[in-house]
Order: structure tokens, then C-alpha cells, then sequence
């Protein structure tokens, strides 16, 4: 689905992206960690046509990015300046389906449904400035869903809500990926919530980012919370991602082991 | 509760009013007619007609009428022609730095200056009051106009380029409801900048309106009808303002309430 070959960005004589390759298969959902800093946001901005790498490829289904892609999503971090405050949560989502050529019933019944699958059915009439902080990012998920794209991208979608709505935000987004078989690539400086939401986590080094190591999570589809965050499986990947992540090897460290 | 509270800020009002009713009695200047005098005249002159014309005489018609139609057909006008430019301006900066030396050189002509110019280009009257109008009070718009539309935040943009917008939906959609709470403090001052533009503009360049009956009525020493149009406008100056802010709060309601949470 999407694949990224080499990719280097400089900003001025600061190179942030050294080489960076990974690709996404169709109905992934691929976790993109790395140290603050390390030019995640660019690789995601790269991904979306906002911005002209400096060297590489990215070839989404088959086509070169140039622009941006015709059917991309994308959820911002900050969702206050992501949505239009002028309009009401539903005509926030329905605006982009425009372009999809529906018309204004069906526009409106897609919105309703998008947001009664991210819990908000009756929200919307409200706008945004009325809502909680995670109920306007589920209202930015709602409106990528409703938009039906091939690849959803996520630049820290719950780095700006306090951790319960973390916890809720990542359930409903491994929920709506598994129920739409949604292509997700998501970037978080978040260790734990990597591995927690990613089939795959890919750990970025330091600027100039190359890819530290790409793993495969292997927790399955269906995740909880406390549970999946007690699996041996889990709590491994976890330790080593945080070891790649401060600049590590992916050599298993033994002194716990040996320890015991 | 609210009303006597909104009453009890007024008491400076009547306070007023009765010193200056008492210092003009005690003066008897002809130049400064009690304010009971004024008013009467103002009830004589204007509002002393039939109930079924909200008491509005033909002399009030013949004065407010002319004065309100250039007022309010020169602010449309300007606010239409304004708005539009501005936009252009804001969304292009190649266009902005082209036209933004005129803009400075225009705005720092004072319009009544112009009144003259106006009068030798085009006729005596309504075109040359409305150009008088126009060319005072396009500045705020413009300007004000122009800094909204170039200060779309970043990702209301990036947004709207992800999603495909068209063009005309991201001007529609994102740039002129992100710039319109700009667009509307230039539409304000535009207001009371051109009440003060119509009145000079009918005072060199009037047959009729109330800047028109202010000269004559100065010319002909008749002070108590002179104050009177003083105070007419300075009313009507308060009642725009007031209607502006209603519209606005009511157009803007999102702003306000998208300000007072972040």
C-alpha cells in the first residue's frame, strides 16, 4: 500500500530524515516511534504531500506521492486547530465528503454514522469549542473515518488529551481499524502506546532518522488495556523499543535474566 | 435585576443633562440653547409626526432619508468591494507586496481632502458624497481584511489540502470565516467612520440630508435646530453601533465561545 524508500529531509543545512525506508501493507496498522525530535512529524508530513522531502521516494498504491494523495486522512495532534470552529461537529465531518460527489442527505447521514461509530451520536449539532478535548479528537477521527480513505495518517493523535482518554481513544482506534480494515500509520513519541496499538512498530534513531528496527508485535487484534499490558509478549517489546528508542542495540540485555 | 443594574450605570446621563440644562439657563448664551430647548425643537423638527410614521415628520424624512441611503449604500458598497479585495490580497503574497505601497499612500490621504477632487470629477450630490464615503472608509476594511486572510492558522489550511477542498470551498469554507472576526472590527469602524464621512461630505458637496440642514441651520443662526442635528447624530452615531454589535455577536457567536475556551 505505501512505501517509503530512502528518504532523506534537511531543513537548511540540518538534516532531520538520513534514509528512511518502511512500507505499510493494506489493513496494517504501523506505529511509527522515535525521541522527540527526530523528524517523525516530517517523514508524516513527507507521507501527505505537505512537504517536498529532499531525496527519496514514497510511492503510495503504486503511484508516486507528489501532491497530496486524493484519498488520504489524516488526524493532527492538536485537534483545536485541526477543526473549523465555525461549524458544528456534524459539517465538520460532512465538509470533505463533497468531493466524493454525494449529495447533502447522504453527506449527512455518512457524518451522523461516522460519529455514532466513535460514540458521539448525539453530538452533532455541538461545536467543537463545546466539547471536551477527546471528544473533538474522536469528532477528527470521525471525520477520517466518514472520508473513507485508503490510508489514515496519525501525527500523536492523543498527545494532547490526559490518560484516560488516551487509553479510550487508542481502544476506539484498534476497533474502528479491525471493523473497517483501515490502513493506519501512526506517529507517537510514546513508547507503550506503540507497541499497544501497532501490528508493527517501526523505532526511528535520532536526527538524522534511520530506521532503528522494525518489529512485529504479534498481540493480535484483539487488545485490552490491563491485560495485553501484563503479556510477557508485551512487556519484552515494550523494554526493547524503549531500548532502540534511547539510541540501543536490539540485542536482548541479559542481567535481568541472569539475575533471578 | 439586569435592567436596574443596566439603569444604575446610566445615572451620569441625567446628571449631565441637568448641569448643562442649569449652566446654559444661567448663561444665556445664544450659542448654547438649553438642552430642553433642543429637544424641543428636535421633537418640532422630527418626531412630532403620525403614529402610523413612527412619528416621523416629512422634514425627518427628508433629512434622515437622503443621509442613511448614502451612508448605508456607501458602507455596503465599500464593505463588498473591500472584503473582496482584501481577500485577494491576503490569500497572494506576490499581489500583496505589489499593492501595499497604494494601500499605505491611499490610507494616509485624509478623505475629506478629497471632497474638492470629487466635486471637479463628478457631480455635485449623491456621486460625489458616495465616492467621499467609499474612499474614507475602505481602509479599515481592507486592511483588516487582508491580516485575516493572511493569518489562517497553518492547519486549517493543511486541513482543508488534505481533504481536497476546492478553491472556492477553502475561500468560503476556511478563509473567510477563519478571517471574519477581523473583517468585522474593520466593518465597525468602517461604520462610524462613515456617519462622520457622510456629514462632511453632504456639508461641502449636499443639497439635502442632515449634514446639509447643519450648515443651513448654522447659517442661519438658528443654534437650538443646529444643536439639535448635533445630537441626532450623535443618537444615530450610538444606534449603529449598537445594531453592528448585536449582528455581530450573533455572526460570531462561534468566536466568541471557540475564545473563551482555549
Amino acid at each position: 500500500m505505501l512505501t517509503i524508500t530512502d528518504l532523506v529531509h534537511s531543513y537548511g543545512p540540518h538534516r532531520v530524515l538520513g534514509g528512511v525506508s518502511l512500507s505499510v501493507a493494506e489493513g496494517e496498522l504501523v506505529s511509527v516511534v522515535g525521541p522527540s525530535g527526530c523528524g517523525k512529524s516530517t517523514l508524516l508530513r513527507s507521507v501527505a504531500g505537505l512537504l517536498k522531502p529532499s531525496g527519496g521516494r514514497i510511492m503510495l498504491a503504486g503511484r508516486p506521492v507528489e501532491r497530496t494523495p486524493d484519498d488520504l486522512a489524516i488526524v493532527f495532534q492538536d485537534y483545536s486547530r485541526s477543526l473549523f470552529p465555525w461549524m458544528s461537529a456534524a459539517n465538520n465531518v460532512a465538509l470533505p465528503l463533497r468531493r466524493k460527489g454525494l449529495d447533502r442527505r447522504r453527506r449527512r447521514e455518512a457524518a451522523m454514522s461516522a460519529l455514532d461509530q466513535v460514540g458521539l451520536a448525539d453530538a452533532g449539532a455541538k461545536y467543537p469549542w463545546e466539547m471536551s478535548g477527546g471528544m473533538q479528537q474522536r469528532v477528527s477521527i470521525a471525520r477520517a473515518l466518514a472520508y473513507r480513505p485508503s490510508l489514515l495518517l496519525m501525527d500523536e493523535p492523543f498527545g494532547s488529551v490526559d490518560a484516560q482518554t488516551r487509553e479510550d481513544l487508542e481502544d476506539l482506534v484498534l476497533n474502528v481499524c479491525a471493523h473497517h480494515g483501515m490502513t493506519i500509520l501512526l506517529i507517537t513519541h510514546d513508547i507503550d502506546e506503540s507497541v499497544y496499538v501497532g501490528d508493527r512498530v517501526v523505532v526511528l534513531t535520532r536526527s538524522p532518522a534511520v530506521v532503528a528496527a522494525d518489529l512485529e508485535t504479534r498481540l493480535g487484534r484483539s487488545r485490552d488495556q490491563i491485560a495485553t499490558r501484563q503479556l510477557d509478549a508485551f512487556v519484552r517489546l515494550r523494554a526493547e523499543v524503549g531500548r532502540l528508542v534511547r539510541g540501543g542495540h536490539t540485542t536482548e540485555p541479559t542481567s535481568v535474566l541472569e539475575k533471578q | 435585576m439586569k435592567v436596574i443594574a443596566a439603569l444604575g450605570r446610566l445615572w451620569l446621563v441625567p446628571v449631565v443633562l441637568v448641569a448643562w440644562e442649569v449652566v446654559t439657563r444661567a448663561a444665556e448664551q445664544p450659542f448654547f440653547p438649553p438642552p430642553s430647548a433642543v429637544l424641543a425643537r428636535m421633537y418640532e423638527m422630527w418626531f412630532s409626526g403620525p403614529p402610523s410614521r413612527l412619528l416621523l415628520t416629512d422634514g425627518a424624512l427628508a433629512d434622515l432619508g437622503p443621509s442613511l441611503a448614502r451612508l448605508f449604500s456607501g458602507w455596503l458598497l465599500t464593505a463588498v468591494v473591500g472584503v473582496a479585495a482584501g481577500i485577494a490580497i491576503g490569500c497572494s503574497p506576490r499581489l500583496s507586496d505589489y499593492v501595499n505601497p497604494l494601500i499605505q499612500f491611499g490610507r494616509a490621504v485624509p478623505p475629506p481632502l478629497l471632497v474638492p477632487f470629487f466635486l471637479a470629477l463628478l457631480k455635485l450630490g449623491t456621486p460625489a458624497q458616495l465616492a467621499t464615503i467609499v474612499f474614507g472608509v475602505i481602509w479599515p476594511i481592507l486592511l483588516n481584511t487582508v491580516d485575516g486572510a493572511r493569518t489562517v492558522d497553518r492547519q486549517h489550511l493543511e486541513t482543508a489540502r488534505i481533504f481536497g477542498f476546492s478553491s472556492v470551498q477553502r475561500l468560503w469554507r476556511v478563509v473567510l470565516p477563519s478571517a471574519l472576526p477581523k473583517i468585522f472590527a474593520g466593518l465597525r469602524l468602517a461604520l462610524s467612520l462613515a456617519l462622520i464621512l457622510m456629514v462632511i461630505a453632504e456639508i461641502f458637496a449636499g443639497t439635502d440630508g442632515i449634514g446639509y440642514r447643519l450648515l443651513y441651520t448654522q447659517r442661519s443662526y438658528l443654534y437650538p435646530d443646529m444643536w439639535g442635528c448635533i445630537v441626532l447624530l450623535g443618537v444615530l452615531g450610538y444606534l449603529l453601533n449598537s445594531a453592528f454589535l448585536l449582528v455581530e455577536r450573533r455572526v460570531l457567536a462561534w468566536h466568541r465561545g471557540a475564545r473563551r475556551t482555549t
